[in-house]
């Protein structure tokens, strides 16, 4: 990667405000119809997410990865209508730094479940560890 | 627009008038992140641009506290040591009326923001007072909630997976009753400064906080709430 | 009235504590009485305490840090001499004490000392490398010096008061739940590393900003100094780790006070779950404080080698890769715990990959040396003396990233000789660098030479006697924090560690007399050019100290070295150039919300370690307002005259231009 082409890409301390939103910029998610937008797709999906989660339509193994999916879609239309990481002109920063954010909630989040299932599974549980005490 | 200007807690971005520019770099105007594009690489940007950004961070770093959070969830969720579990205690018409009140709620917040964007002091007034009366019955629905759950014997130092439950739920609600206090400091102050420059990037800066609860709530009601109750 | 407080809290039956309480609070209250004397309150309160300069600001940090430092070294102090005269004997400290000081002087030294000197450094350097003329929220920053020094303010109060934690530097549950630790030690642990995190977190968030968002123009990222890298990186590490340790802490807090079962041993809670939160933050909380330390020794390097650096992208490319892995190894500090071998393996593998980042700077700092004009002045001394210990420190650090041998080496001295092995070795070493190669820009004046030399070589002498010692003591079975030591062999390796100590606080009065020494010479040591050391960033483009706004006029940036090329074209043209068109400048105003927000939540912190809820509720409102008050303010800049600027610049370059005239020949 050449200098001048990353510099130009992130080394721009200028850009925009996260949560600033051009107005006039005609793109879908700007102004109160980008809100009135995301406030209906919210909507949708969350009640989607309600209606998996109480009803037989999904296959029941499959809740809990349709819930996921649906959380993580929901998200998706908040960050773009309601927080406008999209419709910046340089928005690559406040990107890179969502992304640095969204790695170490997954490292964090990940690896603790992993390590502690694997804790769980060989070590005694505390109850019986206790009781085995006593 | 200095980038220097005295500051805070995010919450009170120092105040500054907008119109000179000590660093003499001649662009970017408060209120709009200018400066794209007017400098090879480098330089300075525009002040609200540096406090959204901030702004930004702090919020990235709250959002890795909830995962911490989430996480001990995560791994204490079976803990229930005897006690009721979440299927047993968890009322979705309540979640379900909490969410659709804290969306809505966002949605209204967008809508001062609109409204700030044509300096209309009585909408945007208006608009940050329904936000804040959402969010005070989202408030009121949770500490009914708890105050129902620890009546029945279910609180907190009942089982890790309750402990976990509160704190996490807690904490969101937390953050919600200081966004409540935030908010109307802010509406007073807006009232009687009027759209100054500062006020503004703390309107932006609210904004962004407002916005990202409801996503952590989004988090919150698909993993503790629907994961947990169960059918 | 005063929930659990009575006089039974201090500790009238124990001497050493009061003792050393009695000297600390005499000397306190000398010194107030000396300000007092002096009349120096308003200089004090006016220019530091409710200071927003970046560069006060950084001062601060580093005069707590020193403070500190020399607390944590009392307590070593203590230990080293207590362990070598408790082989099959009583020693002098009663097992309750020892358990305090050696859990005080793991928290004062992380947090207190290395934390404060880093976030020091990193204040007072990084506007000045980037050619601005502050911070991006300096308020803010006055706030996070006066939370960390509150939060140490209530670590020394334990001293007297109460007691302190007996849990370790990390408050491993359920020993600290409140079954086994119903005292207050625990408490006061808690409350003073929340304090002090908050501030670390929004000094971390302040800083990232800052070198994102203002360079001087032309300043790219891949034109930053490596400091700016580095202190990017810890910060951005800092920002992503420290709300891991709120939270954790946060959790315990709620067990303790309000019956939780995160950690307990009831009712489901999960020990383990502790240990795996809290180093999820620890381990690159090691890389929060390694990292500016590795930036420091890049610019002295090239600075004192003459050279650019070598390999450039190559250290940024290994700075950003730590940064990301560093939180792929946590585990490695719980490999005994109990997880199967996959795991353990992942993670051993993880940090065991961590250090080619490091062996990637290492070749890189050895090659900018290669060919180059060497200096050996005090900060290339330490330098280089990092590069070899560290190496050591290192290598062990990677012996005890392979499972089987940790499950031998585990909890022995032989870890702790390799964490400090690598945490003085790099991270103190490097402070200590950076500390005598930007005196001169703080103060004006260079540190003594001679004296500073002595103290090098007292502190490395020392270091390697006591933690040599230690790597064996480690091999040959010794577990760590034993009040009582029962194997006779150990005795002379302990006798050995003992005379390091000494030597070693020979190393700590010889920094104390090289800065008695400097201060006093100070006019002869002036550096009138504001670059003592030849160096190549733009904070030598200053003069030494700078005036509040930094730069006069904010400097256009051609290339990786902003000031050596301004330097070299002077030299080449034998002029400084056009006088620009200076201009009145901004500065932000002075602010006690920092202090006063930190005296509230000093207030709060010790009316929750002692259940004064009415006290609680006092400072919460208290600090309330003092948002409120600041949010209010309708004037926060005053503008620096355009005769003060005009004047300070004329000195600066007639300085230059009789530096110019005397090394007209020299050309690189």
């Amino acid at each position: 990667m050449s200098d001048s082409s990353l510099d130009q890409d992130f080394g721009q301390p200028g850009g925009s405000a996260p949560g600033e939103e051009r107005i006039n910029t005609g793109e879908v998610a700007s102004g109160l119809r980008g809100y009135a937008l995301g406030y209906g797709l919210a909507l949708l999906l969350t009640g989607a997410s309600f209606l998996a989660a109480q009803s037989d339509l999904i296959y029941q193994p499959a809740i809990i990865s349709a819930l996921v999916v649906l959380a993580i879609a929901q998200m998706g239309v908040h960050l773009v209508f309601f927080l406008h990481v999209t419709t910046g002109p340089d928005n690559l920063n406040n990107i890179l730094a969502l992304a640095f954010g969204v790695l170490i909630v997954a490292l964090v989040v990940l690896g603790s479940i992993w390590i502690m299932a694997n804790l769980h599974h060989n070590m005694m549980p505390m109850d019986e560890f206790m009781q085995h005490l006593r | 627009m200095s980038a220097t200007t005295a500051s805070g807690d995010p919450r009170h971005i120092g105040a500054t008038t907008a119109g000179h520019d000590p660093y003499n770099l001649g662009h970017g105007h408060a209120g709009h992140g200018a400066g794209v594009g007017s400098h090879r690489e480098g330089g300075m940007a525009s002040k609200i641009v540096v406090t959204g950004y901030g702004f930004w961070i702090y919020l990235l770093s709250d959002i890795i506290m909830f995962s911490a959070f989430f996480a001990a969830y995560a791994v204490l969720s079976g803990e229930t040591a005897g006690g009721p579990s979440g299927a047993d205690l968890f009322e979705l018409w309540r979640v379900a009326l909490q969410t659709f009140l804290l969306l809505t709620s966002s949605f209204t917040c967008g809508l001062a923001s609109l409204a700030t964007e044509r300096r209309d002091m009585v909408w945007t007034q208006g608009w940050l007072l329904v936000t804040g009366l959402l969010g005070a019955a989202f408030i009121y629905l949770e500490v009914d909630e708890f105050a129902q759950m620890i009546g029945e014997g279910a609180g907190p130092g009942r089982s890790a997976f309750l402990s976990a439950f509160f704190a996490l739920v807690g904490l969101h609600g937390l953050h919600v009753s200081v966004g409540l206090l935030w908010l109307g400091t802010m509406m007073a102050q807006l009232w009687f400064k009027g759209f100054r420059p500062d006020i503004l990037r703390r309107l932006l800066c609210f904004n962004l906080f407002w916005h990202a609860l409801d996503i952590v709530w989004i988090a919150v009601f698909t993993i503790v709430y629907l994961m947990g109750a169960g059918r | 009235m005063l929930g659990k407080l009575d006089w039974s809290a201090i500790p009238f039956d124990e001497p050493i504590p009061l003792v050393a309480a009695g000297i600390i609070g005499l000397g306190v209250l000398g010194v107030l009485a000396w300000i007092t004397v002096k009349g120096f309150w308003p200089y004090l309160w006016r220019e530091w305490i409710t200071s927003v300069d970046h560069k006060r600001i950084g001062v601060m940090y580093i005069a707590l840090a020193l403070l500190m430092l020399i607390r944590g070294f009392v307590d070593a102090i203590m230990m080293r001499s207590h362990q070598a005269m408790a082989v099959n004997a009583e020693g002098f400290l009663p097992p309750d004490h020892y358990d305090q000081i050696f859990s005080a002087h793991g928290t004062i030294m992380i947090f207190f000392g290395a934390m404060p000197f880093v976030v020091g450094m990193m204040n007072f350097v990084v506007p000045l490398q980037l050619g601005i003329r502050d911070v991006a929220f300096p308020t803010l920053n006055s706030m996070s010096f006066w939370l960390t020094a509150s939060g140490a303010l209530l670590v020394n109060v334990s001293l007297v008061v109460g007691e302190f934690a007996r849990t370790g530097w990390l408050p491993y549950a359920p020993l600290s739940e409140l079954d086994y630790s119903p005292g207050v030690g625990v408490d006061y642990y808690l409350w003073a590393i929340q304090v002090a995190g908050v501030g670390t977190l929004m000094s971390g968030v302040n800083l990232v900003t800052t070198i994102l968002k203002m360079r001087a123009p032309g300043m790219g990222l891949l034109r930053m100094p490596m400091f700016c890298w580095t202190s990017l990186a810890a910060n951005l590490l800092i920002v992503a780790a420290f709300p891991i340790l709120t939270a954790t802490l946060a959790m315990l807090t709620l067990d303790r006070y309000l019956g939780f079962h995160f950690f307990t041993n009831e009712a489901g809670g999960n020990m383990m779950m502790f240990v795996n939160l809290i180093w999820a933050w620890g381990h690159p909380e090691v890389y929060i404080l390694i990292l500016p330390a590795f930036g420091i020794f890049s610019e002295i390097f090239a600075t004192f080698s003459g050279k650019p650096l070598f390999g450039y992208r190559s250290m940024v490319a290994a700075t950003l890769f730590i940064v990301v892995v560093s939180f792929t190894v946590w585990l490695h500090h719980f490999f005994t715990m109990g997880a199967g071998a996959n795991v353990n393996a992942a993670f051993g593998i993880a940090t065991s990959v961590i250090a080619v980042g490091t062996g990637v700077k290492v070749y890189n700092w050895i090659f900018t040396m290669y060919g180059g004009r060497l200096r050996f002045a005090t900060p290339m001394l330490w330098s280089v003396a990092f590069i070899l210990v560290f190496v050591v420190g290192g290598m062990t650090g990677v012996l005890l990233a392979v499972p089987p041998a940790d499950f031998m080496l585990h909890n022995s001295l032989f870890l702790v000789a390799h964490f400090h092995n690598v945490i003085i070795g790099g991270v103190l070493f490097g402070l200590f660098a950076g500390y005598t190669y930007w005196f001169p820009k703080a103060f004006g004046f260079t540190l003594d030479e001679w004296w500073g030399k002595v103290a090098f070589w007292l502190t490395l002498l020392g270091f390697v006697l006591v933690f040599g010692p230690l790597y064996i003591l480690g091999l040959e079975g010794m577990t760590r924090r034993l009040q009582h030591i029962e194997v006779e062999q150990w005795e002379p390796w302990l006798m050995v560690a003992l005379a390091g100590v000494v030597v070693m606080i020979g190393g700590v009065a010889a920094q104390v007399v090289q800065l008695v020494v400097s201060i006093r010479r100070r006019h002869e040591l002036r550096d009138t050019t504001g670059d003592p050391w030849d160096g190549r960033s733009l904070e030598w483009a200053t003069p030494s100290p700078p005036p509040p706004y930094n730069f006069a006029v904010i400097p256009d940036v051609e290339n990786e070295e902003a000031y050596w090329s301004i330097k070299q074209s002077a030299i080449r043209s034998q002029s400084l150039g056009e006088e620009p068109d200076y201009k009145p400048i901004e500065m932000p105003r002075n602010s006690p919300t920092g202090f006063v927000t930190a005296f509230f939540s000093t207030l709060i912190g010790f009316a929750l370690i002692w259940h004064i809820w009415w006290l609680a509720v006092l400072g919460l409102v208290g600090a309330y307002a003092t948002f409120v008050v600041f949010a209010w303010r309708d004037e926060v800049e005053y503008e620096v005259p355009l005769e003060t600027v005009v004047e300070a610049e004329r000195e600066r370059r007639a300085a230059a231009q009789a530096w110019l005239a005397e090394h007209g020949g020299r050309t690189a």
